[in-house]
């Protein structure tokens, strides 16, 4: 029975480190445009496919990760500089729109670039399952949880130490003021895209080696990964996390407990019932500005 | 393909194309053409079942006609596009019908636009080979409808012969939320009784779910469980055989014969190890024994389409090759295209031999097959072995 229980918490944790870090990447944009950039799981997409071909050339992790984050980036901040910022001044529903087109031209770019197979990403390091209490995790989870904790670290050190971390900051808060102060708010809209592609593209490179990919695989994690960010509050880091985690370990256990046909359902309904009552989302900032 | 008169002066004209088209010059020209008709998928969701069923018609006719044709007459495809669209499919199945005036018809992708079509041929009287999945094609018979594929349900009685061979009577049903996936679990769940089989596990899962072991867990911890069997279609089958292993359930897995190709050894990799699963002979022709009386068919066919086109041969071509061949036999029986001596020539098919494997129709069988058209594979070593 807690055998049983422990199987399910972690792979409910592992597959939450995976809503979480899409959720971020949600926020990041979030913050400092107000748009929510619906292209965020083509960015998965993008650093799974893009590992995987560098792998099968003949690139060790080393040199292929980095380069693929680096793919992903490009991507994002091509994003921003021809889709979003010719559309400066257009209204958030335009802007989200845009970011919708974007996704479905990427993915179709993506059949072009690669093909519509699914693909399989061998392990970082084995895939002999550890045994802890009775379950099984893959050494690959570690590294998504891993990696993703690393991750929230970077970032909380990011934006509350470094001159840049902290212009983004203040552009979510206000953007007026921030410009009011000197700061290049399309500059922070720039680099905003960059980075949540960046953060996109570690989700895919990390989970590719669990569920292989394709050029489609951005879409359910997108749509996922945007459940967590709502759930946690949108623009919040520490509810893209929280949400995540509980998106996740909430699919395992109603999938364990209850029924796995209305797994995606009971977590659906826990993020609605969640919103009913705090329409901010668990962490979102509370105030009548924002919806 | 249209082999007019003009075109024929036009071809004379020019020695090199004349050469290309040597063929069509022959005395055989004077008369009509054989019409064969056809209406397929090769565009839109399903085009990966129209795209190696239309290039197949085509070699296949144009190999025909090169050989002669059939009773001294042209074979001349017309084919349509109807984008896995059953209205579409209709449309075109009535130009086939009324403009086209085709002799039979060999078509429909899908079973959607297999059925939309049933009415209008059983109205023309005109005979119809469809190449699509679904037992309620020809259940029950249709005076004219006919099929060439292998059904869900003979996969699932593959896999429960193979199970009572090895005397596991208990098992866990896994499958996914997809079209395939759902039609193949309600097949399994009809037809397990009559095999001693008691389903005491049923657990689903999204077919974009990157995790399944809360599945499997629940499944390793019913009692009794002797063996699992996922129903299944795209990378889910993968991680389920990988999650397995994981958790380490010790009982065999089953996988379908959706996933009856070398990419789910690869996607799987060492975890696919030991599963089982029911495949058409097409999949592992080279891995078929010398002695095996469907290896030349099918090895034929496999060297034929992989030199044309490229890429890989699948079972849906291959079903489009039995039911053009199926139709060509039946109107050599016949000596002729009189629709009614087709058709009953059609029905009358017995020992061909076609890449989905022995068909013996007969009035209350439009299919025809026997669950020889599958068999039961392992993988062992990283590759597919035949079980005995």
């Amino acid at each position: 029975m807690s055998a049983q229980f422990m199987q399910y918490l972690l792979t409910g944790i592992t597959v939450g480190a995976i809503y979480a870090l899409v959720a971020l990447g949600f926020s990041i944009i979030f913050n400092a445009s107000d748009v929510i950039n619906f292209a965020q799981g083509e960015f998965v997409m993008i650093g799974g496919m893009a590992t995987m071909s560098l792998i099968a050339a003949g690139l060790p992790y080393g040199l292929a990760i980095p380069l693929a984050v680096a793919a992903a980036a490009l991507v994002g901040l091509a994003l921003e500089k021809f889709a979003v910022e010719p559309a400066r001044g257009a209204s958030v529903v335009t802007l989200i729109i845009i970011t919708i087109g974007a996704s479905i031209f990427l993915r179709g770019l993506a059949t072009l670039v690669w093909d519509k197979n699914l693909h399989a990403v061998r392990p970082f390091t084995g895939d002999a399952p550890i045994a802890i209490a009775g379950a099984t995790i893959l050494p690959q989870s570690l590294w998504v949880i891993g990696v993703t904790l690393a991750i929230v670290l970077a970032l909380s050190w990011f934006f509350g130490r470094t001159l840049l971390g902290k212009a983004m900051l203040a552009t979510s808060h206000n953007r007026l003021a921030a410009q009011l102060v000197g700061i290049n708010v399309r500059m922070v809209l720039f680099m905003s895209f960059g980075l949540s592609a960046a953060l996109g593209a570690v989700a895919g490179i990390l989970i590719a080696p669990i569920t292989t990919t394709s050029y489609d695989v951005g879409v359910m994690l997108g749509l996922k990964g945007f459940a967590a960010a709502i759930l946690g509050g949108l623009g919040s880091g520490l509810g893209a996390v929280v949400g995540g985690i509980v998106l996740g370990v909430a699919e395992t256990m109603s999938a364990g407990y209850v029924s796995s046909a209305y797994k995606d359902a009971i977590a659906f309904v826990i993020m609605l019932a969640v919103l009913f009552f705090l329409p901010s989302g668990l962490f979102g900032k509370r105030g009548g500005d924002r919806v | 393909m249209k082999f007019t008169q003009a075109g024929y002066r036009f071809k004379l004209g020019l020695a090199a194309a004349a050469a290309a088209f040597a063929l069509v010059a022959g005395p055989a020209v004077a008369q009509q053409p054989i019409k064969i008709g056809a209406f397929l998928s090769v565009t839109g969701g399903a085009a990966f079942l129209g795209d190696p069923e239309q290039k197949t018609l085509e070699l296949y006719v144009g190999k025909i006609n090169d050989a002669g044709g059939v009773l001294g007459r042209k074979l001349q495809l017309v084919a349509y596009d109807s984008a896995g669209d059953a209205e579409k499919a209709r449309t075109f199945a009535k130009r086939l019908i009324e403009q086209d005036k085709v002799d039979v018809i060999v078509g429909g992708s899908t079973t959607g636009e297999t059925m939309a079509v049933v009415p209008l041929v059983e109205a023309a009287q005109i005979p119809f080979i469809s190449l699509a999945g679904a037992v309620v094609i020809i259940e029950p018979v249709k005076k004219w409808v006919f099929k060439t594929p292998h059904t869900d349900r003979m996969a699932c009685e593959k896999i429960f012969v193979d199970m009572q061979a090895r005397k596991l009577s208990k098992i866990a049903l896994i499958s996914g939320n997809g079209g395939f996936d759902k039609s193949m679990r309600a097949q399994c769940l009809g037809v397990a009784k009559k095999y001693g089989i008691d389903v005491i596990a049923d657990e689903t899962y999204g077919d974009k779910d990157t995790d399944m072991t809360a599945q499997l867990t629940k499944i390793k911890n019913t009692a009794g469980v002797q063996a699992v069997l996922n129903a299944g279609f795209g990378a889910g089958p993968a991680i389920v055989t990988k999650n397995y292993r994981q958790i380490a359930i010790s009982v065999p897995l089953y996988q379908s014969h959706g996933v009856a190709s070398k990419a789910f050894i690869k996607l799987a990799g060492a975890a696919a190890e030991g599963v089982r699963l029911p495949a058409a002979a097409l999949l592992i022709a080279d891995n078929l024994p010398a002695s095996d009386p469907q290896r030349s068919v099918v090895v034929n066919y496999e060297k034929e389409y992989e030199s044309h086109f490229k890429s890989d041969v699948s079972t849906f071509g291959g079903h489009a090759y039995d039911g053009l061949m199926i139709a060509v036999d039946a109107i050599k029986k016949a000596g002729g295209t009189d629709k009614a001596k087709v058709r009953d020539a059609i029905e009358a098919t017995h020992g061909y031999m076609g890449t989905g494997g022995l068909v013996n129709m007969s009035a209350t069988d439009h299919l025809g097959l026997d669950l020889t058209a599958f068999r039961m594979l392992e993988v062992k070593g990283g590759d597919w072995t035949l079980v005995k």
